[in-house]
């Protein structure tokens, strides 16, 4: 078995597992493993850090387990396999007037997946993380047991999966609530900002109005230009405002070999944080879902960019009490350091929780930074962002993670213990592994 | 509105075919050998938009019972306009040489069950005088190789009655397809170690169903590269490929 395909999107650490277990029916028994061996899920390894890797381990491979279950058009309801991808989902249920109820920025990611971290969008302010649509799963346990959980059935398990790193068992097939929309298409406003600060002021007058809201910050800029961007703030587009048709499908180019690592360095990330900046002016339009949604997905294996060398995305949240101050800090100490800093998205979270123990998303601001790995350096800035966010009360993501220290984990998630009870004992990954190693 | 009997609809393939008919709001009848997968894969055509006429569950060792499965299928579906054979098993050839019954076994499953099949779909599309075939051969029946010698042999036979077939039914209008896949990325294939060589099912499920979709070509090489190897492949002399390890 091919192993050495197995690794996360920032291709960071390099940790592979002892053998990959492909599933291909709902029904398959867990395979037997070795004492000693643990087990982890896998879906399209779109998380950037270790939480999908399973050093020495066995990786349950569910990209087979693709086949809807059944659909409900009248209440948009729809089940389906674990492995089926956030794309299929989205060309599913847009030609039958709805679309999923929250996405991250990728659609390459499996529904298994997006519970398991219980991912975010640009629209949590209204609808919360992904959990928050979650209607009902199936979960097996090493032990050979298949649950059916939902809010109120196996609630614990049910709460335990979400965001549950999938350490809780398989998840085999799962229902969801979809949102019901008259077209395929997204009515924008783009709204160039020149400092940090108002990018709360624009998020504070969007929120209410816009049902989609994120900016990409430039993490570059310094003093009087710190943290200026762009703001997009959307709605799906009514019918009567939008074409006919749906979208035509995107031209697909991929990168087909890593980039040099030197194409990436502190200069050139200045200069391509500037020149996107530059590129944006004020408009409003009428746009295709997937350039709104899914801007980078336009370009496949994005993450050769960085070189072979790879990259990591610290993404934390901060407290809305604390938000703003943290934020402008975090900013000016990424600026100041002299590293390749890329990407920086800018989002505020809504009040509304989502049943995950585990769950990162929480009402405040997030802030994520994708980073060239560029050795000690990089991890120094890493480890002073680390302190600014520990100071601010707030939490790093998992799914992003390949460095937080256990201090951190813990300050993160103080629930990790009440989680550690309904973690599959035959389960476990590369980054609970090290997110627990001495704690007790 | 399209209709459609799958064989071996469980397959990796057979599924990819399964839902581009699907989308297009096909009947389809599904064949193939577990209850439990056979039923999965239904409810997910169903949903991706198939109406689902019928399901029989058949294990390609029972040839005997080819006749009747057509029979199922003509009643449930009216007309066969697209017919897909797409069972099959690859053995591992080092536990067939001291076993005769399983070799036996392993060419009834992947090449008898298509003779009978066929045998028993020729009437059919002789009356219907239209529809397509698509069976699915492989380039492994070309030339014999130690490493593949039951399942070599069965897709020989295989190759050689569906072209039988083939130019019995031409006068008829219906076409019928010889499907020659080289390695593919299923669930058949989970023991052999991946390469290059490797499809995915979803990318030559497509070219198959461009392919019935067409009624053309006579003789479909997925991908279409296995062409000009398997030509040059039956070029090298016996004499010599007796001693190649492949």
């Amino acid at each position: 078995m091919r192993v050495h395909g197995y690794l996360s999107w920032g291709r960071y650490p390099r940790l592979y597992p002892a053998a990959v277990w492909r599933l291909h029916w709902r029904g398959e028994a867990l395979p037997s493993v070795p004492p000693g061996m643990s087990l982890l899920p896998r879906g399209y390894g779109r998380s950037y850090g270790d939480c999908c890797l399973n050093e020495g381990g066995l990786l349950l491979d569910v990209t087979g387990l693709d086949r809807f279950l059944a659909f409900d058009p009248e209440q948009g309801l729809l089940r389906c396999e674990a492995g089926i991808s956030m794309a299929e989902i989205v060309s599913f249920a847009l030609p039958r007037g709805y679309f999923v109820p929250v996405t991250p920025g990728t659609k390459w990611v499996s529904l298994g997946g997006a519970i398991a971290n219980d991912v975010h969008g640009k629209n949590h302010h209204r609808a919360g993380s992904f959990g928050c649509a979650v209607c009902a799963f199936e979960l097996v346990r090493s032990s050979g047991e298949r649950l059916r959980c939902t809010p109120t059935e196996n609630a614990e398990l049910f709460r335990a999966t979400i965001g549950g790193l999938g350490l809780t068992g398989l998840i085999t097939w799962a229902e969801i609530r979809l949102r019901p929309v008259e077209t395929a298409w997204m009515r924008v406003e783009v709204i160039p900002f020149g400092h940090v600060r108002e990018f709360f002021r624009l998020s504070r007058e969007s929120d209410a109005a816009f049902e989609y809201t994120v900016a990409w910050v430039d993490v570059t800029a310094r003093g009087k230009q710190l943290g200026r961007g762009i703001f997009w703030r959307g709605n799906h587009a009514r019918r009567e405002e939008a074409p006919r048709e749906l979208p035509r499908r995107r031209l697909r180019l991929s990168l087909p070999v890593d980039a040099p690592e030197w194409l990436l360095n502190p200069w050139s990330a200045r200069l391509a944080n500037a020149l996107y900046f530059r590129l944006h002016r004020r408009r409003e339009g009428i746009v295709p879902y997937d350039a709104f949604f899914y801007p980078l997905d336009a370009l496949g294996q994005w993450n050769r960019l960085y070189g072979a060398r790879g990259f990591v995305q610290y993404q934390c949240v901060v407290p809305p009490e604390t938000a703003e101050g943290a934020v402008e800090e975090l900013l000016e100490r990424i600026a100041a350091a002299r590293v390749t800093a890329l990407l920086g998205v800018l989002k505020v979270f809504g009040a509304q929780r989502s049943p995950g123990m585990l769950s990162f998303p929480r009402p405040g601001v997030t802030l994520a930074v994708d980073f060239a790995l560029e050795g000690e350096k990089t991890w120094q800035v890493l480890a002073q962002l680390d302190a600014c966010v520990r100071a601010a009360g707030g939490a790093l993501y998992p799914a992003k993670d390949a460095r937080m220290p256990p201090e951190m984990f813990v300050h993160s998630f103080p629930q990790w213990r009440e989680f550690a009870r309904y973690r599959d004992p035959l389960f476990s990954s590369s980054f609970w592994r090290r997110v627990t190693r001495g704690l007790d | 509105m399209r209709r459609v009997l799958l064989i071996g609809a469980t397959s990796a393939i057979a599924q990819e075919v399964g839902r581009l008919y699907a989308e297009r709001q096909a009947q389809v009848f599904l064949v193939g050998r577990t209850a439990e997968k056979l039923e999965a894969v239904a409810a997910d055509l169903t949903v991706r938009g198939a109406k689902v006429v019928g399901t029989v569950c058949w294990d390609a060792r029972d040839w005997a019972q080819a006749a009747d499965i057509v029979a199922r299928a003509r009643h449930a579906l009216g007309v066969l306009e697209v017919v897909l054979i797409a069972h099959g098993s690859l053995p591992r050839q080092e536990e067939l040489w001291h076993h005769p019954e399983r070799s036996v076994e392993q060419f009834q499953l992947n090449a008898t069950s298509v003779v009978a099949l066929l045998s028993a779909l020729v009437p059919v599309l002789q009356a219907q005088r239209r529809g397509t075939v698509g069976v699915i051969s492989s380039v492994a029946g070309e030339r014999g190789r130690a490493r593949m010698a039951v399942y070599g042999a069965a897709k020989a036979a295989v190759t050689a009655f569906s072209a039988g077939v083939r130019g019995y039914l031409y006068p008829y209008g219906v076409k019928l397809i010889t499907i020659k896949p080289g390695v593919v990325d299923t669930p058949m294939t989970a023991h052999l170690p991946k390469n290059f060589l490797f499809a995915s099912a979803r990318a030559v499920g497509r070219r198959i169903y461009r392919a019935l979709e067409r009624g053309a070509p006579d003789i479909l090489y997925v991908p279409w590269w296995w062409r000009p190897v398997m030509a040059l492949a039956r070029l090298v002399p016996e004499r010599l490929f007796k001693r190649l390890r492949i």
